[in-house]
């Protein structure tokens, strides 16, 4: 557990910040947890407001000294905000390449964010379903994530956040043209949800190019485990939408959710029709996988993702019953490069992380 | 395998190039992928996307070419923004209106924001202290005049415009002290 008090303002010194991070090891984020409607194809849903301030240009435009009062103005709002307050702020400039890459693993920052760090920030609660990035593309994004398919839920508590932040900055706003941002890409609601889905029988039964196809036709976007520019890997697909201007917050998230539905009903038909036509043969890939992780001693993290894929539909459906949805979701994430190489407390190489990976897993797995 | 740029540490990452319909299979190593990818990144990123997209739509005859034409409150010219893809300021989007309006219908299918209101303000949603909204409505209506005398250079028309603004909005924060 983090233990964040209140915080202050430009009091987080190095060593401190580092300790924090550090606790995070041992802790299970929020949306990690394998709950919430539909978690058995849903992982997670996100929202993310992109807001920026009148009068200070935006990040890529603005000076040093701009950036930092920006840090100094926002940060001194978020505290303000009730929903905000066990909430943690780190400057980035003060985190090492692991730190930054292990906050991106846990999804609390984007792969933007660990780059040219020296004005930015993050901010984040003890659960890590709340996290607002400053100075990232915008001056503020604020990004809720919930486990489970829960999309209003999740903009219910980051609306609130957002009207509460509005009393103590200005936000820069046009009538006609909404929240303005850095990129006319994200103008007007400033708001992207997605969604997190587990697809392997759409995937499997080779419908997926299909599925995908259709959903860009209906300008949404589809991306990887980690959000823009990464690719879908060990069946994880993140949906969301392209238009941020011309509809309501509640229309995207309908539109969002319907398309969702959709797919889910898509992907439940698909692990159905595997199940009649070639259970042997589905049974047979998920307890192969499983027997691979229990005993690898070498193993990458693409190839740990896609077996975690197989083992996640088998618990899924009811084939391995031993193994939670949790244990193989925290997998997902403590595999990951920066997360081994935290938890050994020292730099590895990708062979010595491929060793340390394989011994993990097999320490999990086998001790169920 | 020894990684094929540096030929000093192992090659873990794999990487299929398509150049001129020749494909080319690279072996790197993780140091060496890093570099070659934030190369790729900066040949085409999303700011390129959107440059494009900006040169595509060419409403504007070869004199409206608005590309001198540049935000007073953070200096990005037009030009800037087709470099970049991204805008300066939230001023940027009153000085840049007449060309950011067609932008944007085109990226989202509209350029009108039905959407959620800050609490400050003016709007059909919130509007919780309706006193204020009038001047500012005004205030609003004069930058979009001001915006327009600049474009069709009557800049006397456009330093009235301009001081008129400056009195209002000092007036406005003299209110919100009070």
């Amino acid at each position: 557990m983090i233990r964040s008090k209140k915080w202050k303002p430009k009091q987080a010194s190095i060593k401190r910040a580092n300790m924090q991070i550090d606790d995070l090891i041992n802790h299970t984020s929020e949306w990690l947890k394998g709950t919430g409607p539909n978690s058995d194809i849903v992982i997670s849903s996100r929202i993310r407001l992109a807001r920026n301030l009148n009068k200070i240009p935006f990040p890529h435009w603005a000076s040093k000294a701009q950036l930092d009062e920006l840090i100094d103005k926002t940060s001194l709002a978020m505290s303000k905000v009730a929903l905000l307050k066990h909430a943690t702020l780190f400057k980035l400039a003060n985190l090492d390449s692991i730190d930054k890459q292990f906050l991106v693993e846990r999804h609390l920052m984007s792969i933007e964010h660990t780059q040219k760090t020296e004005q930015k920030a993050v901010l984040f609660n003890e659960e890590e379903n709340i996290a607002v990035m400053v100075n990232e593309e915008d001056h503020l994004r604020i990004q809720l994530l919930q486990s489970g398919f829960n999309l209003f839920e999740a903009w219910e508590i980051i609306n609130t956040i957002d009207d509460a932040l509005a009393k103590f900055l200005d936000y820069a706003f046009l009538p006609d043209f909404g929240f303005l941002t850095a990129c006319p890409t994200n103008t007007g609601t400033g708001m992207r949800g997605s969604v997190m889905l587990h697809l392997p029988a759409l995937v499997m039964s080779r419908q997926i190019e299909r599925v995908l196809a259709a959903i860009s036709k209906l300008s949404f976007t589809t991306r990887g485990l980690y959000g823009e520019g990464t690719q879908a890997s060990g069946n994880f697909f993140q949906i969301s939408n392209q238009v941020s201007l011309g509809h309501s917050e509640n229309e995207i998230i309908e539109n969002i959710n319907g398309l969702i539905r959709q797919i889910i009903e898509q992907e439940t038909q698909a692990r159905e029709i595997m199940l009649s036509k070639s259970k042997d043969v589905l049974e047979d890939r998920i307890n192969r996988a499983l027997g691979i992780l229990k005993s690898a001693r070498i193993i990458t993290s693409q190839e740990t993702v896609e077996l975690l894929s197989m083992v996640r539909l088998g618990s899924d459906l009811g084939m391995i019953k031993d193994i939670d949805r949790r244990t193989i979701n925290e997998l997902f994430i403590t595999t990951q490069p920066a997360h081994l190489q935290k938890l050994e407390n020292k730099k590895l190489s990708a062979q010595e992380r491929d060793l340390k990976r394989a011994e993990l897993i097999r320490k999990k797995l086998n001790l169920l | 395998m020894l990684c094929d740029i540096c030929a000093k540490n192992a090659a873990t990452v794999h990487l299929t190039e398509i150049i001129d319909e020749k494909m080319n299979e690279l072996h790197l190593c993780e140091e060496c992928a890093r570099d070659k990818s934030a190369a790729m990144e900066s040949q085409f990123g999303l700011s390129d996307l959107l440059a494009g997209m900006v040169d595509f739509q060419k409403p504007f005859s070869k004199e409206e070419e608005p590309v001198m034409v540049k935000c007073p409150a953070c200096g990005l010219s037009y030009a800037d923004f087709k470099k970049v893809g991204r805008l300066g300021c939230a001023e940027c989007y009153n000085i840049f209106r007449k060309y950011l309006a067609p932008l944007l219908k085109r990226i989202h299918g509209s350029n009108q924001h039905i959407g959620k209101r800050p609490m400050s303000c003016p709007g059909k949603i919130k509007s919780p202290v309706p006193k204020i909204d009038k001047p500012r409505a005004c205030l609003q209506e004069l930058k979009e005049q001001l915006q327009n005398a600049i474009t069709q250079e009557a800049f006397e028309e456009a330093a009235r415009l301009r001081d008129q603004i400056k009195e209002m909005e000092a007036k406005a924060s003299k209110h919100k002290e009070s």
